[in-house]
């Protein structure tokens, strides 16, 4: 019985390992299924993936005749996807650079579109008895960053009563969180490294519950999820210069620092689809999404359809 | 009759492929999982990863966009306090309660036991890692007056509790599986209770207790989202049971699902996984060798 097994094992262990070689990688982009339907691309900035996924889902609900395809990537990857024709809508957590506005229309003849969907403000979060009321960039750069030397309150000028050990506790989130890369690029440029040894919390909503019940913390985190457990901090640009609030005002007349507008672009006029795509997003229940995925929505007036 | 002869003949040899095809799935299942984990990793393990920089350096980080640097040192240190406390707590509690259970207690109390261990083995680790957040950090902050509760103690405790059941049951059925002869032999000789446990059962029972302790390791290395939860998810190099940590396999939870496929963060992701199995491995190495040479 032994000497018939070992017949067995090879050709099967052989056809268990290819099977399921064969079928771990499909390719990507399955086109077959959608044929039918007209598809809007959609491509882009990771920090908007999720906001553009939760779009897609409600918009399918909205009207099933189109389907909305989305993918992250980054938000050069959209745009040059945009440039080179394979997406209908590109999504961009900056503006377009202007060498990339003049590519896109040596190739395609039309000047990109610009769209603004919606706006990304971080708070600062302290604990409800710390009482810091005010931050600026450059304080915030020597707490966070690679080889920053700001590691307790008193540093900052206050006394954190609830904290005996006066030591900043840095709360951020996972490295490859959007906002994680957001704050890093507002708070250190493009180059630097946050330092090691902060809590690198999986979710906006944890890093805020950690701060409400932690009195050392510090932590970042989208301005919708504040809770009484915490206090937002006004941020400054620069040491000395006035602070603003994260409200939803500063953050649309960029008078708060750490926000950005969120793009959609499309190559000249949007095609029929995709208008109407857009339209719905700059309606009601997309911004209602905006503000539900953590984002700040568009100021409450009529569509303005694109900016200048 | 003759036709009789042929069906038990087939059906016979049709059992025997099918009890044998279920004990050699466990061997397929463990290569092909080690392939494929190994697949996935071994473009950017042989051609680009700098190992000495992966094992020695505490730099991790996978997304900079000026110097991305790939040091795992910080994650195995975070792994081994974790681990380490949690058996410090998790060993001495479940021997203790398998020889109570086996030894000393009737049998309706051991039941009751039984069951409520049993129902503790049965909590998701996320409840677990939600205790850690909720329960446990403003208990640690508040008794240590530590900075933060989210730290390797935090962790330990909690991994302690999930391996517990497993060390309690299978330390008890090994205990229970030495003969009564043994125990009568040893009270006749005169033997304390005491000394029954101490010089005939666990001797007796080694093998099963220690494979016990291991699947008690096992689950403590293994385990991911409570750690990821409770520990504070820090990279440092712990200095003591108040610090927060990080652990291997919450580095891989955090960050897989948003890794772009086939990148360099990715296929470190994978390497991860490699070294995690490679550690598993050793363990059991390690035991099989501690098991024999104890059998001479």
């Amino acid at each position: 019985m032994s000497g018939r097994s070992v017949n067995f094992k090879p050709w099967l262990c052989c056809a268990v390992v290819a099977l399921a070689a064969s079928c771990s990688r499909t390719p990507e982009g399955s086109a077959g299924s959608s044929a039918t339907k007209p598809t809007i691309q959609n491509a882009g900035s990771d920090t908007m993936v999720n906001l553009a996924q939760a779009w897609a889902e409600e918009y399918a609900t909205v009207d099933p005749s189109v389907s909305v395809e989305v993918s992250g990537g980054g938000s050069g990857t959209g745009i040059a996807a945009l440039i080179n024709g394979t997406v209908d809508i590109a999504n961009c957590s900056r503006k377009m650079e202007p060498e990339e506005i003049e590519k896109a229309k040596t190739t395609s003849g039309r000047e990109p579109e610009e769209h603004v969907v919606g706006y990304d403000a971080l708070a600062v979060y302290v604990h409800k008895d710390n009482p810091l009321d005010t931050i600026s960039l450059e304080q915030l750069a020597d707490i966070y960053g690679e080889g920053a030397a700001t590691t307790s309150w008193s540093q900052l000028g206050v006394k954190n009563a609830g904290c005996p050990s006066d030591e900043i506790i840095r709360v951020s989130r996972q490295s490859n969180s959007g906002t994680y890369h957001y704050f890093r690029e507002a708070i250190l440029g493009s180059k630097r490294d946050f330092k090691l040894g902060s809590r690198d919390l999986h979710g906006s909503k944890d890093v805020v519950e950690l701060v409400g019940t932690t009195p050392c913390a510090l932590g970042y985190s989208g301005m919708g999820y504040a809770t009484p457990a915490v206090r937002t901090l006004s941020v400054a640009p620069k040491t000395g210069a006035p602070a603003f609030p994260p409200t939803i005002e500063n953050t649309l007349n960029k008078s708060y620092p750490i926000s950005r507008p969120l793009y959609m672009y499309t190559a000249g006029a949007p095609s029929a689809h995709a208008k109407k795509y857009l339209d719905w997003i700059y309606g009601d229940t997309a911004q209602k999404i905006v503000e539900t995925t953590g984002y700040v929505p568009l100021p409450k007036k009529p569509a303005p359809g694109t900016s200048p | 009759m003759k036709t009789r002869r042929l069906f038990d003949s087939v059906t016979e040899r049709l059992i025997e492929w099918v009890i044998w095809l279920c004990g050699v799935s466990a061997i397929v299942f463990v290569f092909a999982i080690f392939f494929f984990v190994f697949r996935e990793g071994w473009g950017y393990l042989f051609s680009g990863l700098n190992l000495r920089e992966f094992l020695f350096s505490v730099e991790w980080y996978p997304t900079s966009v000026s110097h991305k640097r790939y040091g795992v040192l910080a994650l195995l240190a975070g792994t081994t306090a974790v681990t380490v406390t949690a058996m410090t707590i998790a060993v001495p509690f479940g021997l203790g309660a398998a020889i109570f259970i086996s030894e000393f207690c009737g049998p309706k109390v051991r039941e009751a036991i039984k069951i409520v261990i049993e129902l503790l083995a049965a909590i998701p680790s996320v409840v677990w890692g939600f205790i850690g957040l909720m329960v446990m950090h403003p208990l640690i902050v508040r008794v240590f007056h530590a900075p933060i509760g989210l730290t390797v103690l935090n962790g330990g405790i909690i991994l302690a509790l999930m391996s517990v059941p497993i060390i309690v049951s299978i330390g008890e059925d090994s205990l229970r599986a030495v003969p009564d002869s043994y125990r009568e032999a040893a009270s006749a000789l005169g033997a304390t209770r005491w000394q029954l446990i101490y010089r005939v059962l666990l001797p007796a029972a080694r093998n099963g207790l220690l494979a016990a302790v291991l699947l008690g390791v096992g689950r403590a290395v293994g385990e991911t989202m409570a750690v990821l939860m409770a520990t504070g998810h820090t990279l440092q190099i712990p200095k003591g049971l108040l610090d927060s940590a990080r652990t291997l396999t919450a580095t891989i939870a955090a960050e897989l699902g948003e890794a772009p496929v086939g990148s360099e963060h990715y296929q470190v992701l994978f390497i991860i996984g490699i070294l995690l199995f490679i550690i598993t491995f050793l363990v059991n190495l390690a035991a099989d060798f501690v098991v024999k040479g104890i059998r001479r």
